[in-house]
């Protein structure tokens, strides 16, 4: 098949894409968010464990999710923002992975995790609307519904429930990731979407541990038909703790023989003025992927990565 | 020894040297969990004897690429469940079963060049060429008159493989198979 070939049978896929990015903006312009735009080549990076940044030539590197630079703005007070963004993980391939792929990332001030999952619900209202999924659909064999009851579950419940153990920390984290991907992840999500929250405290990344239960952090992720779709948490606003996390991070992928990234001091320094919010990032291209019934994100983007690091 | 390869360079379609056996990877996902790490879902078939398994892989695994090498072979005879070949430039013979034969059986005749898959120096199995030429052995006369478009009927080749052919096809006739789909191409002029 000839490139133009390819791309004129994509064309149906594509537009539902652009339909499905509308309603989300739509949506989340109703609700008072400004939409901004932060930089995509950056000098420091979040510190990840499992995730490598693209070097960007110089000193730089390309985002690998915006997160650094909008929390600064909600450090100036910023109420309700979100972006929509390109961002890049190194080496990360697959049917569900391509190695720049498009985040939609939203914060909101003076809420905690849970405003996040009511906005979930209505974004994933609005682009089932946009995409002519309210009534539900096929998509691999099974029927989605979007209005169906959402599935709600701890961490801990998913897997004493389809792994038959608990985790906590100190985490077998091997274990944990085998069993989330082979035994619980496959689970989630019908018809409707499922919020799987409250990840064992080591697992917290850039969230606050629950005041409820410091055993866990306010984290969830949003699953549809046994895909991830969104992360989101209750923000971490303590300076000292954030260092000493990236810290860490930075020795164990130094330990593990990893490239690592200087510290986001610009960051951190903001991190003092950032009062109590919550973030999350959703992608973009797995959603259409669900909506479009595509069982590979090539089917969903224009352009396949041609070199993959 | 095959080449040593890291789980970032799996993908479908590749060979590894598993506990001795060459596995040919069949399908292959990769899945990267929250904030954790990258994993490498594999379902893996022994090339040997045809068994299947699902096997997840973590990143700082280690594999060994099986070591499988391609040669040129042609078919000399059939002994019962033993097919024996033998290396056109070496002139070594090998036996191979009828199970790793397969349904390459129904195309080998005497002298037939094919290519044949060695693992550690042993034959596990042939690729023959896209197509073949055989002789009907058995065939019944067209029906006169029946000239509907498509009509066929089936006749025996020499190695007793039966085939739908169109009306016209006679016994003795040879004819050009398609080794891939099974089917018949047409009829050879000689």
């Amino acid at each position: 098949m000839t490139e133009q070939s390819i791309l004129a049978a994509r064309r149906p896929a594509l537009e539902m894409r652009c339909r499905v990015i509308s309603a989300l903006r739509a949506f989340l312009d109703r609700q008072g968010f400004l939409e901004v735009q932060t930089p995509v080549l950056t000098a420091a990076p979040a510190p990840e464990l499992h995730i490598d940044a693209v070097p960007a030539g110089g000193s730089g590197f390309l985002i690998t999710s915006p997160e650094l630079y909008m929390k600064r703005l909600m450090a100036a007070g910023y109420e309700r923002i979100c972006q929509f963004t390109p961002v890049f993980r190194a080496g990360e391939r697959g049917r569900r992975h391509h190695p720049e792929f498009a985040l939609l990332e939203w914060y909101r001030l003076g809420s905690d995790y849970t405003a996040l999952q009511e906005d979930c619900r209505g974004l994933l209202r609005a682009a089932c609307g946009a995409a002519g999924r309210l009534a539900g659909w096929s998509h691999g064999g099974h029927f989605l519904d979007v209005e169906a009851e959402w599935q709600h579950l701890t961490v801990r419940e998913a897997f004493s429930r389809f792994a038959g153990w608990e985790p906590h920390d100190p985490l077998d984290e091997d274990r944990f990731d085998l069993d989330m991907v082979e035994k619980v992840e496959p689970q989630l999500g019908y018809p409707a979407p499922c919020i799987l929250s409250d990840y064992p405290a080591s697992q917290a990344a850039l969230a606050r541990l629950s005041p409820r239960d410091p055993a866990v952090a306010e984290r969830f992720e949003l699953y549809w038909a046994g895909v991830e779709l969104a992360n989101g948490f209750s923000e971490l606003t303590d300076p000292r703790e954030q260092r000493e996390r990236f810290e860490a991070v930075i020795r164990e992928r130094r330990r593990r023989g990893r490239p690592v990234t200087p510290l986001p001091l610009e960051f951190l320094e903001s991190l003092s003025h950032l009062t109590p919010c919550a973030g999350i990032a959703l992608g973009v291209d797995r959603l259409v992927m669900l909506l479009a019934s595509a069982d590979h994100i090539d089917q969903v983007v224009a352009f396949p990565p041609e070199v993959v690091t | 020894m095959g080449s040593t390869l890291t789980a970032g360079e799996l993908r479908k379609g590749l060979k590894l040297e598993i506990d001795g056996d060459p596995y040919l990877i069949v399908d292959f996902e990769f899945s990267k969990p929250g904030k954790g790490q990258a994993l490498y879902r594999c379902r893996l078939r022994n090339m040997i004897n045809g068994t299947q398994f699902d096997r997840t892989y973590r990143s700082g695994d280690k594999f060994t690429a099986a070591d499988l090498e391609e040669q040129e072979m042609q078919f000399l005879y059939r002994q019962g469940d033993a097919f024996h070949f033998m290396n056109n430039t070496t002139y070594e013979q090998y036996e191979l079963s009828q199970d790793q034969v397969g349904d390459a059986v129904n195309f080998l005749t005497e002298n037939l060049a094919v290519s044949s898959l060695l693992y550690q120096g042993r034959p596990i199995g042939i690729t023959l060429p896209n197509f073949v030429e055989l002789r009907v052995v058995q065939a019944d006369p067209g029906i006169k008159g029946d000239t509907a478009a498509g009509a066929t009927k089936p006749v025996t080749m020499e190695t007793g493989y039966v085939v739908q052919v169109p009306l016209f096809i006679e016994e003795g006739e040879l004819l050009k198979l398609d080794t891939r789909t099974g089917n018949y191409v047409e009829r050879v002029k000689s």
